[in-house]
């Protein structure tokens, strides 16, 4: 294991990626580069495509042109189901946990295996219930391990959602608004949960319209408008452009 | 795992103080579901003696695997399909094809082929027949959830008993198939009903467990994340049309085994026991039972047969109304079920 890690390595690029609902243009032409074990903020005005982007990526959505290159290799058709395989994974801005299932297995789920035939035969291994235990103390949830998803309190489901990401022990975490609706003390635990994630050498991307934690977090900030980059760069200095002040106030 | 740790902490309190049971299970309508009907089917079996429980044995047998095998697909999968009747009547054909030894030119009706295999070899031709068609059928029907999945999945239990019913040269279409061999192990075959009894029960105890054994299986949990969001399963890297498609012929094969069972239980089969309403039963037995729970469907399954057997005994109502009867109260109890207990009675999880 090296320790030095050059820090501009790009772990995940969209180069030209575009995406239409209708008429609607609601990523264009969009190029950027997510660096490696660095904390990457997106942010922009509503409606401006940070979730669809994030979409693309994930392969909830399939491009409409471009391509998106992981570990060197250029993609034109993202599968969902192979995001984990491209060491991506992610949240989602409105929670989606499994509801009527308990705690635990909604972390447990993503532990095992993924072939159809193996899984038939796997029992609960002692390795899974170990990494369950240690992902659900970590985000304060292991008291709650027996109740249902769909008991929780909003902001303990927030958590719940970031520890089954964090379960998936991949290079990068797409976190769709990992901060919002969230009380002062679990902000708190997000924003440690990430830090501690860069420690750890991840690469994290997120979005977020709270600007106090944006200039907090942020490595490198990508601001969008209307599906295209209108600044990119260190955090003060591009939420001090004009134009990136404009697009947030209006004209 | 939880069960298990809560049955014993349930039982140390119990040894601690007799009475909290009690106070505790009163309220539990679980138990008193339990116990209403378990305790209905014992008092009737008694009251009618033997060869009545054998009947009512036999027949809960074989409801009770098809019940356990549809919840496979609709309770821990969250596939509403109505369909499943159709992989009933295709195992419930294919075994009465096959070993029926009746002669029909005499009988100047329709002639068929007579083949007169043995039980035991047709056996494992039902059930393969049955999950090879629903891997043809499942591929299909893998791009369509929801509403839509209830839509198809009633297209292909008509089109089953379309099948059934007009492809007379292999089914005699509405005569129905006559002779059906009953199941033999060298010496010994299984002619009176109490041993048939013990076969059937024999499957139904594997179907149980090969079902017990894959919801609690790592397959198993998939299955219910699908049910709970498939697009999020899907993006932790889970091919759910792989998982889907699994279940989905796991569950058709042990349909196709339910058929072959009736088809050589009741020696004559046509095609009136795969009409599309025997399936709308099916799924009422699984919601009635308790969705995604094994024991919800064996319950669904007795309370049925016990609706069906029992009421013949009513005496002021008249035979021929006995099958409409039974389905409209089974409808008002579907209703009201879904008012005050959508969970079903013994189930975890709701619709």
């Amino acid at each position: 294991m090296s320790t030095e890690v050059d820090p501009r390595v790009y772990v995940l690029e969209t180069r030209d990626v575009s995406k239409s609902f209708g008429a609607v243009k609601a990523i264009d032409q969009l190029s950027i580069s997510i660096l490696r074990e660095w904390i990457t903020c997106i942010v922009g005005p509503n409606g401006s495509g940070k979730s669809t982007l994030i979409n693309l990526l994930s392969g909830l959505l399939p491009l409409d042109g471009g391509i998106v290159v992981v570990d060197n290799v250029g993609l034109r058709v993202v599968k969902a189901h192979d995001s984990p395989d491209h060491g991506i994974t992610r949240t989602f801005q409105e929670v989606r946990l499994f509801d009527q299932i308990s705690v635990w297995d909604n972390i447990m789920v993503v532990l095992t295996e993924r072939r159809v035939f193996p899984a038939l035969l796997e029992r609960t291994k002692p390795s899974h219930k170990e990494e369950a235990e240690r992902i659900l103390k970590s985000v304060g949830m292991w008291e709650k391990r027996d109740a249902m998803a769909q008991d929780l309190s909003y902001g303990q489901r927030k958590l719940l959602e970031i520890g089954r990401a964090m379960a998936m022990d991949v290079q990068i975490y797409l976190f769709d608004e990992p901060f919002a609706g969230l009380f002062p003390r679990m902000l708190e635990q997000v924003k440690s949960i990430l830090k501690d994630m860069r420690e750890q050498q991840r690469s994290i991307v997120f979005v977020s319209h709270n600007m106090d934690i944006v200039r907090e977090l942020s490595d490198h900030l990508f601001v969008l408008d209307s599906g295209a980059l209108l600044a990119a760069g260190e955090v003060e200095e591009v939420l001090g452009r004009s134009s990136v002040i404009d697009a947030y106030l209006g004209n | 795992m939880s069960i298990a740790t809560g049955a014993i902490r349930g039982l140390q309190e119990v040894a601690r103080d007799p009475g909290s049971w009690w106070r505790r299970s009163k309220g539990s309508v679980e138990l008193w579901a339990n116990l209403i009907v378990l305790g209905w089917a014992l008092v009737f079996m008694l009251w009618r003696g033997g060869g009545f429980a054998i009947t009512v044995g036999s027949v809960f047998a074989i409801w009770a695997v098809l019940a356990v095998s549809l919840n496979l697909v609709v309770g821990y999968t969250g596939l509403l399909s109505v369909g499943h009747i159709g992989f009933f009547g295709i195992g419930a054909y294919a075994m009465a094809v096959l070993t029926s030894s009746a002669s029909y030119e005499q009988l100047r009706t329709e002639a068929i082929p007579t083949f007169g295999w043995p039980f035991f070899a047709a056996l494992p031709i039902s059930v393969v027949l049955a999950g090879l068609v629903a891997l043809v059928v499942g591929v299909a029907f893998n791009r369509f959830r929801d509403d839509i999945y209830v839509l198809v999945s009633f297209g292909f239990a008509v089109i089953a008993f379309t099948t059934f019913l007009s492809w007379r040269n292999l089914t005699r279409g509405a005569f129905g198939i006559h002779q059906v061999a009953r199941p033999a192990i060298g010496p010994l075959v299984f002619d009176g009903e109490l041993e048939f009894l013990a076969l059937l029960l024999v499957f139904l105890g594997l179907v149980v467990l090969i079902s017990w054994l894959i919801v609690t299986s790592s397959f198993g949990r998939v299955l219910t994340a699908i049910r709970e969001d498939e697009e999020a399963i899907e993006v932790f890297g889970y091919r759910t049309t792989h998982y889907k498609l699994a279940i989905w012929v796991i569950s058709a094969m042990m349909a196709g085994l339910a058929g072959a069972l009736l088809a050589s239980w009741s020696t004559f089969i046509d095609p009136n026991s795969f009409v599309l309403l025997e399936s709308v039963l099916l799924v009422s037995i699984v919601i009635l039972g308790g969705l995604a729970s094994i024991w919800g469907s064996l319950l669904g399954a007795l309370a049925f047969v016990m609706l069906e057997e029992g009421m013949r005994f009513v005496p002021f109502l008249p035979s021929e109304f006995i099958g409409q009867i039974r389905q409209m109260i089974l409808g008002i109890l579907l209703v009201l079920l879904m008012l005050f207990r959508p969970q079903g009675l013994v189930g975890r999880f709701k619709l």
